[in-house]
């Protein structure tokens, strides 16, 4: 009888399920309700989550209750600790979800909001969430070792370099693609620039108070520190009016990235309980009670979608990046859907955290689903703004003009009304100077999220709910440039330490200050190109970042496949196989157009070889003629960084391929590392 | 009816780290609590300890 309720109330879901999908894919209102893509989302991850990741999980994993795993085995107290599943699955979590999931279906709302939620969907239940639990798996079967270290173990060197080599210029890019959005978002805003500035000596306030004041009483110093950043928020309102103050803070972009670029040397170099883990504490707490509001708020307020269901900008002319829907939408949503960033976390912490395989499937899987949660309530706040709106916000300057009067009448142009009043009207209300071309999605998130949270708690403090939205972007955003810097600086001192040995002592300080200094650099060079670029740079840097980030998943995939294959599973191999072959596709058609469209807003040398054309033939204004050169250049090196991450990607996959052919004509092979089986005595 | 919010705030206690001494304290005096062992850590020394070895490797990802 039991057996049968159950069974029914899953076809129940099932059906309910079915019915939201429908609704949301073929509804052609003029609206749509949010709640439809809610159910849809909700239903989808509970079947999943209950069917498929559970038959993963007994058949094609064996996950095995009786077997210790390394926190037990090895457990000393301190890496290695076994620790409740709802713990680590906080950790697991608060380490995945970063501020990728918000931006990348912000600008993918420019195909309508059913191409980037097909995609949040699917992606993360066939792939980002299978590769996060798969992963996780392995790494809990070799003791937690590294993504980098099971290529190397499992599959040959080559997988291994390549990991390790993908991981740090991922690093570059993404900090890169992060500071320019906080960048655009502080631009010419005082109210915005004085909080974001705000939190750095209030983290620095809270790390001195848990490290000598009250040693290791972390909540109490969080809490001292959530409610200092919300007075920031108010503080900043008075900033804002001060005639002072207010024009201290008032900043062009490239000002701004050097104070970006400066900060991040600092954190690099500074201990990391001054800045980094303070910070992380109250960007964690921020992150999850921003997220919980805004589920609330949108469930409360079922607000109206007014994007359409897809825009003529699936042919690829779309303003706010180049490039048809396919491949650039499966680019653009990498975190979300699959992002490839997770197997290092998979394969980090949380593996010495796991008490019993059995948690396996609600971390790494369970995980994965509430970022792609996460992904679709970011794609709900854009695409409940008026469509000419958010392209007003989100388009670049040099797509849609400089003068507002420009812009309104390209947009409009397009059928998505908006008028100059309408926007200096909204900006007011967001206590903002103009959001025209606020580009990096920070601003137009900031904008839905205040509309909603305006709407249930307060439509009067709508300028307080935007830069409520922009410190908490900025604050976890900063974290991640934190935390980023110092791991490739980490690697950086690794790599040179095979050089020479002193250079690879973490706390020699001439190494530090050399390693920090190269890896500030590079993701500085990179910032500091996309503020010049009139086109905004996000729609340069975005793609490279969306096309390197599913390259390491191709990779984490790849290590999947092939120790699936080396076990015996070949039968059961497409459950990884099939995720890999879809990240193949859209990754290397994305390269391929990357490298050789004929549209100067896709292919790199296209747009290299028409400004040399503008520049040579002096069709270019002398402020741009200025810069030419240095973006020439900057599109070109693009072209060769994403030639290098596509041949990476076909290098690993085929030595996969080769190692898998080696083992099913039975010729030898690297041994599997799995750890020897140990019965587990918990329990 | 107490319970439940006990056991919640001790899951968001262990989630940020904040019981995280009293934890080294429970784990020492299971396993290294024989005589001639060096004491325990300090609260201050083990926090700074806990907080430099947390933050070597990734440990945030986008």
């Amino acid at each position: 009888m039991k057996a049968f309720a159950s069974r029914a109330g899953w076809a129940a879901l099932a059906l309910l399920g079915a019915a939201a999908l429908a609704h949301v894919a073929m509804a052609r209102g003029e609206t749509l309700n949010a709640l439809w893509l809610i159910t849809a989302a909700v239903c989808v991850y509970l079947i999943a989550y209950r069917f498929y990741a559970a038959w993963i999980a007994a058949n094609v994993l064996a996950i095995d209750a009786t077997r210790a795993t390394p926190a037990e085995r090895l457990n000393n107290g301190r890496d290695y600790v076994p620790t409740n599943r709802w713990v680590v699955f906080g950790h697991h979590f608060a380490a995945i979800a970063g501020p990728g999931p918000l931006v990348g279906p912000t600008l993918a709302a420019q195909f309508g909001y059913l191409p980037g939620t097909l995609w949040i969907l699917i992606g993360a239940v066939l792939g980002g969430a299978v590769q996060d639990m798969v992963t996780l798996f392995l790494s809990t079967r070799r003791n937690g070792r590294s993504l980098g270290q099971m290529a190397r173990d499992e599959i040959g060197a080559i997988g291994g370099t390549a990991a390790m080599i993908g991981t740090f210029l991922i690093m570059i890019i993404l900090i890169a693609v992060l500071g320019l959005v906080v960048v655009n978002a502080m631009k010419h805003s005082p109210w915005g620039t004085s909080t974001v500035a705000a939190t750095i000596p209030i983290a620095m306030l809270v790390g001195v108070y848990m490290r000598y004041l009250r040693p290791g009483r972390v909540l109490e110093a969080s809490l001292l520190g959530v409610v200092l950043l919300l007075a920031s928020v108010v503080f900043g309102g008075w900033v804002d009016h001060h005639p002072v103050l207010g024009a201290l803070f008032d900043h062009e972009g490239l000002p701004l990235a050097f104070g970006v670029i400066v900060y991040g040397f600092a954190a690099a170099v500074l201990p990391v309980w001054l800045l980094l883990a303070p910070r992380d504490y109250l960007s964690t707490f921020m992150k999850l009670g921003t997220v919980l509001m805004l589920a609330i708020a949108i469930l409360w307020l079922r607000p109206e979608i007014h994007m359409p269901a897809i825009t003529p900008f699936i042919d690829g002319t779309g303003p706010i990046f180049g490039g048809k829907l396919f491949p650039f939408v499966f680019i653009t949503i990498a975190c979300g859907a699959i992002s490839g960033f997770h197997a290092l976390i998979a394969s980090g912490t949380t593996p010495k955290l796991i008490t019993s395989e059995c948690d396996i499937r609600m971390i790494g899987y369970g995980a994965m689903l509430l970022e792609s949660f996460v992904a679709i309530m970011a794609m709900i706040a854009a695409t409940v703004l008026e469509p000419g709106v958010y392209f007003a916000i989100n388009s670049p300057a040099g797509v849609v003009g400089k003068e507002a009067l420009d812009a309104v009448n390209t947009i409009s142009s397009w059928g998505y009304e908006v008028t100059v009043a309408q926007m200096q009207h909204l900006a007011s209300a967001m206590g903002e100077n103009t959001l025209f071309a606020r580009t990096g999605g920070a601003p137009s998130l900031a904008v839905g999220m205040a509309s909603i949270l305006g709407t249930v708690f307060g439509e009067h403090l709508l300028a307080l709910w935007y830069h409520f939205a922009i410190m908490f972007e900025a604050i976890f955003i900063l974290t991640t440039l934190d935390a980023g810097t110092r791991v490739g600086r980490f690697m950086l001192q690794d790599m040179l330490g095979n050089l020479h040995p002193k250079l690879g002592e973490t706390s020699y300080t001439p190494s530090v200050i050399l390693t920090s200094a190269l890896v500030v650099a590079g993701w500085g060079y990179f910032l500091y190109i996309g503020v010049i670029d009139p086109n905004g740079g996000v729609n340069i840097l975005w793609p490279l970042f969306g096309i390197a980030n599913q390259m390491l998943a191709a990779i984490a995939l790849s290590v999947a496949t092939g120790v699936l294959i080396k076990s015996s599973k070949l039968s059961k191999a497409w459950m990884t196989g099939m995720p890999l072959m879809w990240l193949l596709t859209i990754t290397t058609t994305a390269a391929y157009e990357k490298i050789c469209s004929d549209d100067v807003r896709v292919g790199f040398f296209a747009a290299a070889n028409d400004l040399s054309y503008k520049l040579s033939s002096g069709l270019l204004p002398p402020e741009k003629a200025a810069v030419a050169p240095q973006l020439i250049f900057n599109q070109q090196l693009d072209a060769w960084l994403t030639l290098f991450f596509v041949l990476m990607l076909w290098v690993v996959v085929l030595d996969m391929l080769r190692m898998s052919w080696r083992t099913l004509t039975g010729q030898s092979v690297l041994p599997s590392s799995e750890t020897p089986y140990v019965v587990s005595r918990l329990n | 009816m107490t319970r439940p919010l006990t056991l919640f705030w001790q899951r968001i206690r262990q989630l940020s780290g904040d019981d995280a001494y009293e934890r080294y304290l429970a784990h020492y005096a299971e396993h290294h609590a024989d005589a001639g062992a060096p004491a325990p850590l300090t609260r201050a020394a083990f926090f700074k300890q806990w907080q430099d070895q947390k933050w070597t490797g990734i440990k945030r990802c986008c």
